[in-house]
């Protein structure tokens, strides 16, 4: 087992997920699986061989700052979980 | 015969010569609806009102003779991750349960100036992160051939409910075989476009380097209809490609004389159903029969492309579904600080499988093993893309199967993911290089359909759509009509 159920629970935390016991032990044991299968990659020789994130050959694609219809307020808020006087409501972050 | 065993094309021709009228059609398609759909499972929401208001303009436009689109008036469905504003959009999610979107999907709409009309949202795997349906927050889909067994994934609902007639097009999207494979296990067309050909604005992100929206139809003239009404440049999808979309349907000869294939050896990979590859080397026999020139091909990098998908596409998705929080929009977890609120919402939202690709994707991004998976995936990438342009220097399409077998059965692979991960082999390289591939019907095993894959180079849908016409129009298989579709 090269990820123990300590690297599984760093990686939920990172993941904002909660995993009850059986859960962890059940993700463990899959994730062993299925990187066991990936560490075939190490097999490839990619000496000297450049990264493709993304297939188009595309650079930042610019456009001209213009003001344009867009949502509206309340468009934008109409899926909100909790909304006060036109902003999106969170529980309080900064402490006084 | 029914109005909902017909193609696009067949109905255009009813509704044009007023043999019949929008709103007759899309009746009909509901009626089939009612009678089918709790065997099929195929939908998650049904837009019944909208709908019939829309054949209705259609009716009127066609009594003052209005000059129409090929696909006004005809019924399909739009997989659950595509945008309809004001209809809910949920990814098959718990999290996106109650998601209305404010605005449409640029495809959508298209789809709407078409005149085309929306039966309803298909079924799918929750985010598009599946091969089976089966990971859907709602409902199983069923597969139309028989109903034990999977409608392949993810698009399922939108395959099934294509081969069903609970719709006559329908549209799904494609990461890593989510349009291909549902169209090779439900007996239907299914086309990938060329990364950017098909504007994502208004998809579901599940991982954006590999995304693609396209076409579900019964036949291939029905494909080249869909693509000539959704391909294009959209200034909202920065990587969409601007350059001009050609008329697919100019692409509908059967002369392919002179053509020449590819058969890239490494895709009969181990564990291939050896009557899968009968039928594909049929395939290629009847590609010969009609002109073809054939010779093999290798791609040696073939056999990492399923290990590399899986690290650039959970990586990709784990960036992706950071947006889900509670905060804009969706499922909001109860918590008394933004943390706790987050992990809440996340745990409550998320069904196991894509917890499991966020967790895969964050743990292949974080420090200590970047190098060792994302980073290296990306240059493996790369010798997988320098495979296709060595190959599309001797052949103008590649011929291969979709998948080592044929429809599994319900519950087969649920606890096995990387078994169930194992169907995708034939058809993520394609994404990974970002080029076309269609699925189309080639045959039987027993009483269920086979797949074809026609993998073209970039921006080459014209070739790929020629390959497959001709090749439909030599046989029968895509007249035959699963056992839920004809009855």
């Amino acid at each position: 087992m090269k990820v123990t159920r300590k690297d599984v629970e760093t990686v939920a935390v990172l993941s904002r997920l909660e995993m009850d016991e059986a859960a962890m032990d059940k993700f463990t044991g899959q994730f062993n699986a299925i990187l066991d299968y990936v560490d075939m990659l190490s097999k490839v020789d990619t000496e000297g061989v450049e990264p493709t994130a993304h297939v188009l050959n595309l650079k930042n694609v610019m456009r001209t700052d213009e003001v344009k219809p867009s949502l509206s307020r309340d468009q934008a808020l109409s899926n909100a979980p909790e909304q006060e006087d036109g902003y999106f409501k969170v529980p309080k972050i900064i402490d006084n | 015969m029914e109005l909902y065993k017909l193609t696009a094309h067949e109905l255009q021709q009813k509704l044009q010569t007023k043999e019949v009228t929008a709103v007759e059609v899309a009746e009909a398609v509901y009626n089939r609806i009612d009678a089918v759909e709790n065997k099929v499972q195929a939908f998650i929401s049904l837009t019944k009102d909208r709908a019939l208001e829309q054949a209705r303009r259609v009716d009127e436009k066609i009594k003052t003779n209005t000059a129409l689109s090929p696909l006004a008036g005809i019924p399909g469905a739009l997989k659950d991750n595509i945008c309809v504003q004001g209809t809910k959009t949920t990814c098959a999610s718990q999290i996106l349960e109650n998601f209305v979107p404010p605005y449409d999907a640029t495809v959508t709409e298209k789809l709407v100036d078409a005149d085309t009309v929306v039966v309803g949202k298909a079924n799918m795997d929750e985010f598009a992160m599946g091969s089976s349906t089966e990971n859907s927050a709602f409902k199983v889909s069923r597969n139309p051939w028989d109903t034990d067994t999977v409608p392949g994934g993810s698009s399922g609902g939108s395959a099934a409910a294509v081969a069903s007639g609970e719709a006559i097009w329908a549209l799904g999207s494609d990461t890593g075989g989510s349009i291909r494979l549902p169209a090779a296990y439900c007996g239907v067309v299914g086309l990938k476009p060329t990364y950017g050909r098909v504007s994502r604005y208004g998809l579901v992100a599940y991982a954006s380097s590999l995304d693609q929206i396209g076409p579900i139809t019964r036949d291939v003239t029905d494909c080249a209809l869909v693509m000539n009404a959704i391909a294009g440049y959209d200034h909202r999808d920065s990587t969409s490609i601007n350059t001009p979309v050609p008329d697919y349907t100019k692409s509908l000869v059967k002369d392919i004389g002179g053509l020449k294939i590819g058969l890239p050896k490494e895709y009969f990979v181990a564990g291939m159903d050896p009557e899968v590859e009968k039928a594909v080397y049929a395939a290629i026999e009847q590609l010969k029969a009609l002109g073809a020139d054939y010779k093999e091909v290798s791609m040696p990098h073939t056999e990492y492309a399923l290990a590399t998908y899986y690290m650039v596409a959970t990586a990709e998705a784990s960036s992706n579904l950071s947006r889900y929080v509670g905060v804009g929009f969706g499922h909001r977890g109860q918590g008394d600080d933004l943390i706790s609120m987050a992990t809440k919402t996340r745990t409550e939202g998320f069904g196991d499988e894509v917890r499991r690709r966020i967790m895969l994707g964050n743990y292949a991004l974080s420090s200590g093993y970047y190098d060792a998976y994302y980073l290296k995936a990306l240059k493996v990438r790369t010798l997988i893309k320098r495979d296709f342009d060595k190959a599309f220097e001797d052949v103008d399409v590649l011929v291969a199967p979709i998948a080592p077998t044929t429809a599994f059965k319900i519950g087969e692979k649920v606890n096995d993911p990387l078994a169930m991960y194992l169907q995708d082999v034939c058809t993520v390289p394609v994404n990974l290089a970002g080029v076309p591939a269609i699925s189309l019907p080639c045959g039987f095993k027993g009483h269920l359909p086979i797949g074809l894959q026609i993998i073209g180079k970039p921006l080459g849908e014209t070739t790929v759509l020629q390959a497959a016409y001709a090749f439909e129009q030599s046989n029968d298989y895509h007249k035959r009509l699963a056992p839920l579709g004809g009855e």
